[in-house]
């Protein structure tokens, strides 16, 4: 484990530059009309990538190799989340019924 | 114009719904934060300095794997690069406030606070913008915080064989789903979230900032139509 005091270090400079993230058009405002309109477009896809990009490795990376089969346990239970993400937009029951698959399906097998 | 207190709580009872969603995901950044071997006060420490669920999780999945700080840094700092938009977007209505008070809306600023705010500036300006907007956003941020404390508590004693840790992905996979509105932002999630997982081996997580860059960029293409 990362000593304390460096875990310390990457929370606090993380937290500023999240506060210069958030604080940056609200401040800067005063001085600019608006925003750089490639800016805002290219923002716009920054959640979808990103969170894609945090998703997709941690169903389908199975002891450091991608594995895309039936033998996946996180992958389907990934999988049946993701219909319910789509049906529902409930963080709570994405949740609730990927971890019930995802543990039903390892006292299965 | 309506009364301060009037406009908090009429955002108060907005943003009550959301907290169905918060609370499971604020619980699961503090038991996360434990699962990996960090200290409650860490956990704590991110929910109050960072304030920002998925980059926290990054960030914790991240230290529990020993990665380096400044990868832990870049990685938040990438994930919550989104809200540049947000601020972008609310900077006109909040002009007329001081900057001191724009400094603490600025920290408690959020995906819902933002969301559910701009809905409402857009629709009623007779709203007294400041406490509406404080109405959505501190709820939010003394719920975020109760749960992280919660989780760190609970967390700990939660059995190993329930697959806790499990939850972090199901929750960004929950944010995701709903960032998918039309086909760009399909191609920005497909093309990110495969290039992260090919790049899954690459050294100092450059697999997700590559898969986060390569999507924006891919999602930009197919929206202006360069590839045709």
């Amino acid at each position: 484990m990362t000593d304390s005091a460096t875990v310390w270090l990457a929370i606090a400079v993380a937290g500023v530059g999240t506060f210069l993230i958030r604080f940056s058009f609200i401040f800067l405002f005063e001085y600019l009309s608006e925003v750089p309109d490639g800016v805002e477009r290219a923002l716009r896809f920054v959640p979808a990538a990103v969170l894609a990009a945090l998703v997709l490795p941690a169903l389908v990376i199975v002891d450091g190799t991608p594995s895309v089969s039936l033998g996946n346990e996180r992958l389907l239970a990934g999988t049946v989340a993701a219909v319910v993400a789509w049906r529902t937009e409930s963080i709570f029951a994405t949740i609730v019924v990927g971890m019930v698959v995802l543990v039903g399906l390892q006292m299965l097998l | 114009m309506s009364s301060r207190r009037a406009s908090f709580l009429d955002g108060a009872r907005t943003v009550a719904p959301v907290m169905v969603g918060i609370v499971p995901f604020g619980l699961v950044a503090g038991a996360a934060a434990v699962r990996v071997g960090l200290s409650g006060l860490h956990a704590v420490g991110l929910s109050v300095l960072v304030f920002a669920g998925a980059s926290q999780l990054a960030a914790i999945e991240l230290l529990g794997e020993n990665a380096p700080a400044a990868v832990v840094v870049v990685t938040v700092l990438v994930i919550n690069l989104r809200m540049t938009m947000y601020s972008a977007s609310l900077a006109p209505y909040l002009q007329e406030f001081s900057t001191r008070w724009r400094a603490g809306m600025a920290y408690v600023l959020t995906d819902q606070a933002y969301a559910l705010s701009v809905t409402e500036f857009r629709a009623d300006e007779s709203v007294d913008r400041k406490w509406y907007y404080l109405g959505t956003a501190v709820p939010l941020w003394v719920v975020w915080q109760i749960c992280t404390v919660i989780g760190v508590v609970v967390g700990a004693r939660v059995p190993e064989s329930l697959p806790l840790e499990f939850a972090v992905p199901l929750t960004f996979l929950a944010i995701l789903v709903p960032t998918i509105t039309d086909s760009p932002s399909a191609v920005a999630a497909g093309v990110g979230g495969s290039i992260a997982v090919i790049g899954a081996g690459l050294p100092l997580n450059l697999g997700l900032i590559t898969g986060a860059v390569t999507g924006v960029v891919a999602g930009l293409v197919v929206e202006t139509g360069w590839f045709r």
